[in-house]
Protein backbone atom coordinates (compact mmCIF):
# COMPACT_ATOMS: atom_id res chain seq x y z
CA UNK A 1 0.00 0.00 0.00
CA UNK A 2 1.57 3.50 -1.10
CA UNK A 3 -0.27 6.73 -0.40
CA UNK A 4 1.08 10.30 -1.48
CA UNK A 5 -0.25 13.66 -0.74
CA UNK A 6 -2.82 15.13 -2.77
CA UNK A 7 -3.34 18.11 -0.37
CA UNK A 8 -1.30 19.38 2.39
CA UNK A 9 -2.15 21.90 5.39
CA UNK A 10 -1.90 24.93 3.27
CA UNK A 11 -3.23 23.42 0.32
CA UNK A 12 -6.52 22.80 1.93
CA UNK A 13 -6.42 26.48 4.14
CA UNK A 14 -6.40 28.17 1.12
CA UNK A 15 -9.20 26.20 -0.35
CA UNK A 16 -11.51 26.69 2.74
CA UNK A 17 -10.99 30.27 2.02
CA UNK A 18 -11.57 30.08 -1.93
CA UNK A 19 -14.93 28.02 -0.95
CA UNK A 20 -15.97 30.09 1.52
CA UNK A 21 -15.84 32.99 -0.57
CA UNK A 22 -17.99 31.28 -3.08
CA UNK A 23 -20.54 30.36 -0.35
CA UNK A 24 -20.86 33.99 0.43
CA UNK A 25 -20.79 35.43 -3.42
CA UNK A 26 -24.02 33.00 -3.58
CA UNK A 27 -25.75 33.35 -0.41
CA UNK A 28 -24.80 36.92 0.78
CA UNK A 29 -25.38 37.07 4.56
CA UNK A 30 -26.40 33.58 5.21
CA UNK A 31 -29.91 34.76 5.97
CA UNK A 32 -31.77 32.04 4.16
CA UNK A 33 -29.22 29.20 3.87
CA UNK A 34 -27.90 26.68 6.19
CA UNK A 35 -25.29 24.30 6.02
CA UNK A 36 -25.88 20.81 6.38
CA UNK A 37 -22.39 18.46 6.96
CA UNK A 38 -23.13 14.65 5.32
CA UNK A 39 -22.25 12.41 8.48
CA UNK A 40 -19.90 11.02 9.12
CA UNK A 41 -17.03 12.84 7.84
CA UNK A 42 -18.51 15.58 5.83
CA UNK A 43 -19.45 17.33 9.82
CA UNK A 44 -15.56 18.38 9.94
CA UNK A 45 -15.95 20.36 6.55
CA UNK A 46 -19.12 21.66 7.24
CA UNK A 47 -17.45 23.02 11.08
CA UNK A 48 -14.53 24.36 9.96
CA UNK A 49 -16.00 26.22 6.96
CA UNK A 50 -18.85 27.30 9.57
CA UNK A 51 -16.44 28.56 11.83
CA UNK A 52 -14.07 30.33 9.13
CA UNK A 53 -17.32 32.27 7.67
CA UNK A 54 -18.47 33.40 11.09
CA UNK A 55 -14.63 33.91 12.39
CA UNK A 56 -13.02 35.88 9.32
CA UNK A 57 -15.84 36.44 7.59
CA UNK A 58 -17.84 37.67 10.22
CA UNK A 59 -20.64 36.13 8.92
CA UNK A 60 -23.47 36.23 11.78
CA UNK A 61 -26.39 33.44 13.01
CA UNK A 62 -25.01 31.22 10.50
CA UNK A 63 -27.09 27.96 11.00
CA UNK A 64 -24.94 24.63 10.75
CA UNK A 65 -26.62 20.94 11.25
CA UNK A 66 -25.19 17.18 10.47
CA UNK A 67 -27.31 15.18 8.39
CA UNK A 68 -26.83 11.18 9.00
CA UNK A 69 -28.04 9.15 5.95
CA UNK A 70 -27.59 5.46 7.26
CA UNK A 71 -31.36 4.58 6.87
CA UNK A 72 -31.38 6.01 3.55
CA UNK A 73 -28.32 3.95 2.10
CA UNK A 74 -29.61 1.56 -1.29
CA UNK A 75 -26.90 -0.91 -0.21
CA UNK A 76 -28.66 -2.10 3.20
CA UNK A 77 -28.49 -5.63 3.11
CA UNK A 78 -26.49 -5.95 0.40
CA UNK A 79 -23.12 -5.73 2.03
CA UNK A 80 -21.32 -8.34 4.71
CA UNK A 81 -22.29 -5.60 7.50
CA UNK A 82 -24.73 -2.86 8.44
CA UNK A 83 -23.23 0.59 9.03
CA UNK A 84 -24.00 1.67 11.96
CA UNK A 85 -25.48 5.27 12.49
CA UNK A 86 -24.92 8.63 13.61
CA UNK A 87 -26.03 11.56 14.64
CA UNK A 88 -28.57 14.14 12.80
CA UNK A 89 -28.53 16.99 14.38
CA UNK A 90 -30.85 19.99 12.37
CA UNK A 91 -32.07 22.33 15.17
CA UNK A 92 -33.67 24.37 12.46
CA UNK A 93 -36.73 24.52 9.79
CA UNK A 94 -35.70 23.62 6.17
CA UNK A 95 -38.70 24.38 4.66
CA UNK A 96 -37.93 27.01 1.69
CA UNK A 97 -34.65 27.43 3.15
CA UNK A 98 -31.33 27.41 0.56
CA UNK A 99 -29.81 24.29 1.64
CA UNK A 100 -25.98 23.30 0.92
CA UNK A 101 -24.90 19.68 1.58
CA UNK A 102 -21.56 19.66 2.64
CA UNK A 103 -19.30 16.54 1.97
CA UNK A 104 -15.25 15.49 1.95
CA UNK A 105 -15.31 13.59 -0.94
CA UNK A 106 -17.82 13.32 -4.12
CA UNK A 107 -17.48 9.46 -5.38
CA UNK A 108 -19.96 7.57 -6.70
CA UNK A 109 -23.37 10.28 -5.86
CA UNK A 110 -24.84 7.68 -3.87
CA UNK A 111 -24.15 9.04 -0.11
CA UNK A 112 -26.00 12.83 -1.35
CA UNK A 113 -28.90 10.42 -3.21
CA UNK A 114 -29.54 9.63 -0.06
CA UNK A 115 -29.04 12.62 1.62
CA UNK A 116 -31.21 14.16 -0.53
CA UNK A 117 -34.26 11.66 -0.13
CA UNK A 118 -33.26 12.18 3.97
CA UNK A 119 -33.58 16.23 3.76
CA UNK A 120 -37.29 15.59 2.69
CA UNK A 121 -37.86 14.52 6.18
CA UNK A 122 -37.41 17.98 7.30
CA UNK A 123 -39.55 19.49 4.78
CA UNK A 124 -38.71 20.67 0.95
CA UNK A 125 -35.98 23.24 0.98
CA UNK A 126 -36.28 25.48 -1.99
CA UNK A 127 -32.88 24.84 -3.27
CA UNK A 128 -30.54 22.07 -2.14
CA UNK A 129 -26.56 23.22 -3.44
CA UNK A 130 -23.53 20.35 -3.03
CA UNK A 131 -19.78 21.57 -1.30
CA UNK A 132 -17.32 18.57 -1.65
CA UNK A 133 -13.67 19.16 -1.07
CA UNK A 134 -12.58 16.32 -3.37
CA UNK A 135 -14.58 15.75 -6.54
CA UNK A 136 -13.43 11.94 -8.20
CA UNK A 137 -14.88 13.22 -11.20
CA UNK A 138 -14.67 9.96 -13.05
CA UNK A 139 -16.46 7.52 -10.92
CA UNK A 140 -20.20 8.99 -10.51
CA UNK A 141 -23.03 6.26 -10.79
CA UNK A 142 -25.79 8.97 -10.47
CA UNK A 143 -26.24 12.22 -12.36
CA UNK A 144 -24.78 14.04 -9.79
CA UNK A 145 -22.19 16.85 -9.59
CA UNK A 146 -20.93 19.38 -7.14
CA UNK A 147 -21.57 23.48 -7.19
CA UNK A 148 -18.64 23.84 -5.31
CA UNK A 149 -15.94 22.12 -5.51
CA UNK A 150 -12.42 21.93 -3.58
CA UNK A 151 -9.94 19.81 -6.01
CA UNK A 152 -10.91 17.49 -8.79
CA UNK A 153 -9.29 14.35 -8.41
CA UNK A 154 -9.09 11.96 -11.73
CA UNK A 155 -8.51 8.84 -9.45
CA UNK A 156 -8.90 5.32 -10.91
CA UNK A 157 -11.16 2.91 -8.50
CA UNK A 158 -8.43 0.86 -6.38
CA UNK A 159 -7.28 4.11 -5.45
CA UNK A 160 -8.75 5.96 -2.48
CA UNK A 161 -8.87 9.29 -1.16
CA UNK A 162 -8.16 9.91 2.76
CA UNK A 163 -9.01 12.76 3.86
CA UNK A 164 -7.73 13.63 7.46
CA UNK A 165 -8.74 16.37 9.58
CA UNK A 166 -6.70 17.79 12.55
CA UNK A 167 -9.81 17.31 14.90
CA UNK A 168 -10.41 14.17 14.31
CA UNK A 169 -6.94 12.52 12.68
CA UNK A 170 -4.26 15.13 14.39
CA UNK A 171 -3.28 16.33 10.98
CA UNK A 172 -5.29 18.52 7.61
CA UNK A 173 -4.40 16.53 4.98
CA UNK A 174 -5.71 14.56 1.94
CA UNK A 175 -3.75 11.27 0.86
CA UNK A 176 -4.60 8.90 -2.41
CA UNK A 177 -3.94 5.60 -1.23
CA UNK A 178 -3.36 2.90 -3.83
CA UNK A 179 -3.98 -0.42 -2.00
CA UNK B 1 -20.32 -1.31 11.70
CA UNK B 2 -21.32 -4.01 14.44
CA UNK B 3 -24.47 -6.49 14.48
CA UNK B 4 -25.99 -8.33 16.54
CA UNK B 5 -24.70 -12.07 18.21
CA UNK B 6 -28.23 -13.30 17.31
CA UNK B 7 -30.40 -14.18 14.07
CA UNK B 8 -33.31 -13.83 16.55
CA UNK B 9 -34.90 -11.96 19.10
CA UNK B 10 -36.08 -14.84 21.41
CA UNK B 11 -35.49 -13.35 24.95
CA UNK B 12 -33.39 -11.53 26.44
CA UNK B 13 -31.75 -14.69 28.14
CA UNK B 14 -29.91 -15.15 24.63
CA UNK B 15 -28.27 -11.81 24.29
CA UNK B 16 -25.03 -10.06 25.58
CA UNK B 17 -24.17 -6.70 27.00
CA UNK B 18 -22.68 -5.40 23.67
CA UNK B 19 -26.15 -6.47 22.12
CA UNK B 20 -28.62 -4.45 24.07
CA UNK B 21 -25.82 -1.12 23.78
CA UNK B 22 -25.84 -1.72 19.88
CA UNK B 23 -29.72 -1.48 20.37
CA UNK B 24 -29.70 1.11 22.29
CA UNK B 25 -27.35 3.30 20.79
CA UNK B 26 -29.53 2.29 17.27
CA UNK B 27 -32.60 3.31 19.48
CA UNK B 28 -31.69 6.75 19.72
CA UNK B 29 -30.90 7.42 16.53
CA UNK B 30 -34.45 6.00 15.49
CA UNK B 31 -36.07 8.55 18.15
CA UNK B 32 -34.38 10.98 16.80
CA UNK B 33 -36.29 10.06 13.27
CA UNK B 34 -39.90 9.64 15.28
CA UNK B 35 -39.36 13.35 16.31
CA UNK B 36 -39.09 14.89 12.71
CA UNK B 37 -41.71 16.16 11.03
CA UNK B 38 -42.10 13.34 8.86
CA UNK B 39 -41.18 10.38 10.96
CA UNK B 40 -40.61 7.41 8.33
CA UNK B 41 -37.02 6.10 7.11
CA UNK B 42 -37.19 3.84 3.74
CA UNK B 43 -34.74 1.46 4.99
CA UNK B 44 -37.05 -1.63 4.77
CA UNK B 45 -38.57 -1.41 1.68
CA UNK B 46 -38.07 -4.56 0.18
CA UNK B 47 -38.97 -6.85 3.88
CA UNK B 48 -41.88 -7.60 4.83
CA UNK B 49 -43.14 -8.40 8.30
CA UNK B 50 -45.94 -10.77 9.28
CA UNK B 51 -46.96 -10.14 13.39
CA UNK B 52 -48.95 -12.94 14.57
CA UNK B 53 -50.49 -12.15 17.68
CA UNK B 54 -52.28 -15.69 19.20
CA UNK B 55 -53.00 -13.70 22.17
CA UNK B 56 -54.52 -9.95 22.89
CA UNK B 57 -52.27 -7.09 22.83
CA UNK B 58 -53.07 -3.48 22.08
CA UNK B 59 -49.88 -1.45 23.01
CA UNK B 60 -47.53 -4.11 21.55
CA UNK B 61 -49.32 -4.51 18.65
CA UNK B 62 -49.32 -0.91 17.76
CA UNK B 63 -45.61 -0.38 18.78
CA UNK B 64 -44.77 -2.93 16.74
CA UNK B 65 -46.89 -2.87 13.59
CA UNK B 66 -45.64 1.38 14.17
CA UNK B 67 -42.24 0.45 14.35
CA UNK B 68 -42.78 -1.28 11.19
CA UNK B 69 -43.94 0.95 9.45
CA UNK B 70 -42.11 3.88 10.10
CA UNK B 71 -38.82 1.84 8.35
CA UNK B 72 -41.08 1.64 5.51
CA UNK B 73 -41.65 -2.54 5.75
CA UNK B 74 -44.60 -4.34 3.95
CA UNK B 75 -46.97 -5.44 7.18
CA UNK B 76 -49.38 -8.32 7.41
CA UNK B 77 -51.48 -8.96 10.51
CA UNK B 78 -52.69 -11.75 11.76
CA UNK B 79 -55.12 -12.63 14.96
CA UNK B 80 -55.47 -15.98 16.09
CA UNK B 81 -58.95 -15.20 17.08
CA UNK B 82 -60.17 -15.01 13.04
CA UNK B 83 -57.94 -17.44 12.12
CA UNK B 84 -57.23 -21.26 10.92
CA UNK B 85 -56.09 -22.05 13.84
CA UNK B 86 -59.78 -22.37 15.35
CA UNK B 87 -59.74 -25.06 12.58
CA UNK B 88 -56.88 -27.17 13.90
CA UNK B 89 -53.91 -25.88 12.18
CA UNK B 90 -50.67 -26.28 13.94
CA UNK B 91 -48.05 -23.31 14.83
CA UNK B 92 -45.78 -24.58 11.94
CA UNK B 93 -47.89 -24.83 9.51
CA UNK B 94 -49.87 -21.98 10.05
CA UNK B 95 -46.77 -20.02 10.13
CA UNK B 96 -44.93 -22.13 6.66
CA UNK B 97 -48.31 -21.02 5.20
CA UNK B 98 -47.71 -17.35 5.81
CA UNK B 99 -43.67 -17.38 5.06
CA UNK B 100 -44.67 -19.02 1.92
CA UNK B 101 -46.20 -15.32 0.72
CA UNK B 102 -42.58 -14.19 0.71
CA UNK B 103 -42.35 -12.86 4.18
CA UNK B 104 -39.00 -11.90 5.52
CA UNK B 105 -39.73 -11.56 9.71
CA UNK B 106 -42.25 -12.87 12.17
CA UNK B 107 -43.16 -10.77 15.15
CA UNK B 108 -44.83 -13.21 17.35
CA UNK B 109 -46.97 -13.67 20.56
CA UNK B 110 -48.35 -16.73 22.00
CA UNK B 111 -49.35 -17.92 25.03
CA UNK B 112 -46.92 -20.84 25.19
CA UNK B 113 -43.54 -20.17 26.95
CA UNK B 114 -41.02 -21.47 24.35
CA UNK B 115 -43.21 -20.65 21.51
CA UNK B 116 -40.64 -18.35 19.87
CA UNK B 117 -37.47 -20.54 20.14
CA UNK B 118 -39.94 -23.91 18.94
CA UNK B 119 -40.62 -21.82 15.94
CA UNK B 120 -37.28 -20.25 15.02
CA UNK B 121 -35.63 -24.36 14.70
CA UNK B 122 -38.59 -24.89 12.00
CA UNK B 123 -38.90 -22.19 10.05
CA UNK B 124 -36.71 -20.30 7.90
CA UNK B 125 -37.41 -16.44 8.74
CA UNK B 126 -36.32 -14.20 11.82
CA UNK B 127 -38.60 -14.42 14.82
CA UNK B 128 -38.92 -11.56 17.29
CA UNK B 129 -40.51 -12.39 20.65
CA UNK B 130 -43.43 -10.39 21.22
CA UNK B 131 -44.17 -12.08 24.37
CA UNK B 132 -44.25 -15.86 25.07
CA UNK B 133 -46.97 -16.72 28.17
CA UNK B 134 -45.11 -16.04 31.40
CA UNK B 135 -41.59 -17.03 29.65
CA UNK B 136 -39.45 -13.93 27.98
CA UNK B 137 -41.53 -10.42 26.60
CA UNK B 138 -38.01 -9.16 25.10
CA UNK B 139 -38.82 -5.59 23.50
CA UNK B 140 -40.54 -4.86 26.66
CA UNK B 141 -37.36 -5.35 29.18
CA UNK B 142 -35.32 -3.43 26.13
CA UNK B 143 -37.64 -0.32 26.38
CA UNK B 144 -38.18 -0.48 29.98
CA UNK B 145 -33.70 -0.27 30.54
CA UNK B 146 -34.18 2.51 27.42
CA UNK B 147 -36.07 4.43 29.43
CA UNK B 148 -34.00 3.99 32.78
CA UNK B 149 -31.23 4.88 31.13
CA UNK B 150 -32.73 8.01 29.37
CA UNK B 151 -34.30 9.08 32.95
CA UNK B 152 -30.90 8.27 34.41
CA UNK B 153 -27.90 8.20 32.67
CA UNK B 154 -27.28 4.51 32.86
CA UNK B 155 -28.84 1.58 34.27
CA UNK B 156 -25.53 0.09 35.74
CA UNK B 157 -25.05 0.45 39.40
CA UNK B 158 -28.71 1.74 39.53
CA UNK B 159 -31.32 -0.21 42.18
CA UNK B 160 -34.55 -1.92 40.23
CA UNK B 161 -37.61 -3.11 42.25
CA UNK B 162 -40.05 -4.75 40.23
CA UNK B 163 -43.26 -4.76 42.44
CA UNK B 164 -46.52 -7.55 42.06
CA UNK B 165 -47.36 -10.56 40.38
CA UNK B 166 -43.67 -11.41 39.49
CA UNK B 167 -44.40 -15.45 39.19
CA UNK B 168 -47.09 -14.85 35.94
CA UNK B 169 -44.82 -11.95 34.63
CA UNK B 170 -42.64 -12.14 31.27
CA UNK B 171 -41.84 -9.02 31.81
CA UNK B 172 -40.68 -9.56 34.90
CA UNK B 173 -38.11 -12.18 34.01
CA UNK B 174 -37.20 -10.36 30.86
CA UNK B 175 -36.43 -7.39 33.11
CA UNK B 176 -34.68 -9.40 35.52
CA UNK B 177 -32.07 -11.10 32.60
CA UNK B 178 -32.07 -7.08 30.80
CA UNK B 179 -30.93 -5.47 34.22
CA UNK B 180 -28.47 -8.01 35.51
CA UNK B 181 -26.46 -8.04 31.99
CA UNK B 182 -25.96 -4.10 32.42
CA UNK B 183 -25.17 -4.30 35.72
CA UNK B 184 -28.30 -3.07 37.92
CA UNK B 185 -28.92 -4.40 41.13
CA UNK B 186 -33.02 -5.77 40.82
CA UNK B 187 -35.37 -6.95 43.81
CA UNK B 188 -38.48 -8.06 43.40
CA UNK B 189 -41.30 -7.26 45.76
CA UNK B 190 -44.86 -9.00 46.39
CA UNK B 191 -47.02 -11.31 47.74
CA UNK B 192 -45.14 -14.94 48.78
CA UNK B 193 -47.55 -16.49 46.70
CA UNK B 194 -46.87 -14.23 44.03
CA UNK B 195 -43.37 -14.98 44.17
CA UNK B 196 -41.19 -17.91 42.23
CA UNK B 197 -39.72 -19.88 44.61
CA UNK B 198 -36.11 -20.35 43.27
CA UNK B 199 -35.98 -16.62 42.11
CA UNK B 200 -33.00 -16.09 44.37
CA UNK B 201 -31.20 -18.30 41.84
CA UNK B 202 -31.12 -15.67 39.09
CA UNK B 203 -29.23 -13.26 41.23
CA UNK B 204 -32.14 -10.58 42.49
CA UNK B 205 -33.17 -9.89 46.39
CA UNK B 206 -36.33 -10.88 47.38
CA UNK B 207 -38.51 -8.53 49.59
CA UNK B 208 -42.14 -8.64 50.80
CA UNK B 209 -41.90 -5.15 52.28
CA UNK B 210 -42.85 -2.99 50.01
CA UNK B 211 -41.97 0.19 52.24
CA UNK B 212 -38.16 -1.46 52.58
CA UNK B 213 -38.51 -1.79 49.04
CA UNK B 214 -39.03 1.61 47.72
CA UNK B 215 -36.40 3.02 50.26
CA UNK B 216 -33.90 0.82 48.73
CA UNK B 217 -34.49 1.40 45.06
CA UNK B 218 -33.75 4.33 42.57
CA UNK B 219 -36.52 2.93 40.11
CA UNK B 220 -40.01 0.54 41.12
CA UNK B 221 -41.37 -1.11 37.79
CA UNK B 222 -44.90 -1.78 39.16
CA UNK B 223 -46.91 -5.16 37.16
CA UNK B 224 -49.98 -5.41 36.87
CA UNK B 225 -51.56 -8.78 38.56
CA UNK B 226 -52.62 -11.21 35.64
CA UNK B 227 -56.01 -12.76 36.93
CA UNK B 228 -56.34 -14.22 33.54
CA UNK B 229 -53.24 -16.51 34.14
CA UNK B 230 -54.64 -17.49 37.75
CA UNK B 231 -56.52 -20.64 38.08
CA UNK B 232 -55.96 -20.43 41.74
CA UNK B 233 -56.49 -17.61 44.50
CA UNK B 234 -52.80 -16.34 45.37
CA UNK B 235 -53.83 -13.95 47.94
CA UNK B 236 -57.28 -12.63 49.64
CA UNK B 237 -58.45 -10.39 47.94
CA UNK B 238 -57.71 -6.87 45.68
CA UNK B 239 -58.15 -4.68 48.68
CA UNK B 240 -55.69 -6.41 51.12
CA UNK B 241 -53.24 -6.25 47.67
CA UNK B 242 -53.47 -3.09 46.86
CA UNK B 243 -53.02 -2.18 50.78
CA UNK B 244 -50.04 -4.08 50.92
CA UNK B 245 -48.43 -3.45 47.48
CA UNK B 246 -50.30 -0.83 45.88
CA UNK B 247 -48.40 2.75 45.56
CA UNK B 248 -49.91 5.86 46.35
CA UNK B 249 -48.62 9.66 46.46
CA UNK B 250 -48.52 9.73 50.57
CA UNK B 251 -46.36 6.28 50.53
CA UNK B 252 -43.95 8.38 47.63
CA UNK B 253 -44.21 11.33 49.65
CA UNK B 254 -42.81 9.84 53.04
CA UNK B 255 -39.49 8.55 51.26
CA UNK B 256 -36.69 10.34 51.82
CA UNK B 257 -35.98 10.62 47.96
CA UNK B 258 -37.52 10.80 44.73
CA UNK B 259 -37.92 7.04 43.19
CA UNK B 260 -38.48 6.70 39.65
CA UNK B 261 -42.28 4.80 38.37
CA UNK B 262 -42.86 2.91 36.03
CA UNK B 263 -45.49 0.69 34.34
CA UNK B 264 -45.24 -1.95 31.51
CA UNK B 265 -49.53 -1.45 31.29
CA UNK B 266 -52.12 -1.52 31.05
CA UNK B 267 -52.63 0.06 34.02
CA UNK B 268 -55.04 -1.43 36.61
CA UNK B 269 -55.65 2.27 38.83
CA UNK B 270 -56.34 2.09 41.95
CA UNK B 271 -54.96 -1.67 42.23
CA UNK B 272 -50.72 -1.63 41.79
CA UNK B 273 -51.06 2.31 41.13
CA UNK B 274 -52.83 5.17 42.27
CA UNK B 275 -54.09 7.72 39.45
CA UNK B 276 -52.21 10.63 41.25
CA UNK B 277 -48.90 8.61 41.00
CA UNK B 278 -49.39 7.38 37.46
CA UNK B 279 -49.90 10.41 36.47
CA UNK B 280 -47.30 12.38 38.15
CA UNK B 281 -43.87 13.61 37.08
CA UNK B 282 -42.02 10.89 38.96
CA UNK B 283 -43.83 8.45 36.50
CA UNK B 284 -42.16 7.56 32.85
CA UNK B 285 -45.20 5.83 31.79
CA UNK B 286 -46.20 7.39 28.66
CA UNK B 287 -41.95 7.80 28.00
CA UNK B 288 -41.80 3.85 28.06
CA UNK B 289 -44.70 3.80 24.88
CA UNK B 290 -42.68 6.30 22.99
CA UNK B 291 -39.67 4.70 23.29
CA UNK B 292 -41.28 0.98 22.69
CA UNK B 293 -41.50 2.48 18.97
CA UNK B 294 -37.84 3.40 18.83
CA UNK B 295 -36.81 0.55 20.50
CA UNK B 296 -38.86 -1.97 18.23
CA UNK B 297 -37.53 0.18 14.90
CA UNK B 298 -34.29 -0.48 16.26
CA UNK B 299 -34.07 -4.47 16.44
CA UNK B 300 -36.06 -5.15 13.25
CA UNK B 301 -33.81 -2.88 11.75
CA UNK B 302 -30.65 -4.48 13.24
CA UNK B 303 -32.25 -8.58 12.62
CA UNK B 304 -33.60 -7.37 8.83
CA UNK B 305 -29.75 -6.45 9.04
CA UNK B 306 -29.13 -9.87 9.09
CA UNK B 307 -31.21 -11.40 6.25
CA UNK B 308 -29.40 -11.84 3.14
CA UNK B 309 -30.55 -10.63 -0.26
Amino acid sequence: MSQKVLLNATDINIILHRLACQLIENHKDFSNTVLVGIQPRGKYLASRLAQMLKDEYKIKNLQVGYLDITFYRDDFRRGDKIHEANTTKIDFIVEDKNVVFIDDVLYTGRSIRAALTAIQSFGRPNEIELLTLIDRRFSRHLPIQPNYRGRQVDAINKEKVKVSWIENDGEDVVYLVNS
Amino acid sequence: MSELSVNHLLGIKYLQEKDIQLIFETADHFKEVINRPIKKVPSLRDITIANLFFENSTRTKLSFELAEKRLSADVINFSAGQSSVKKGETLIDTVNNILSMKVDMVVMRHPNPGAGVFLSKHVKANIINAGDGAHEHPTQALLDSYSIRERLGDVAGKNVVIVGDILHSRVALSNIYALKLQGANVMVCGPKTLIPKYIGDLGVKVETNLRKALEWCDVANMLRVQNERMDISYFPSTREYTQQFGVNKALLDSLNKEITIMHPGPINRGVEITSDVADSKQAIILDQVQNGVAVRMAVIYLLAGKIKQ
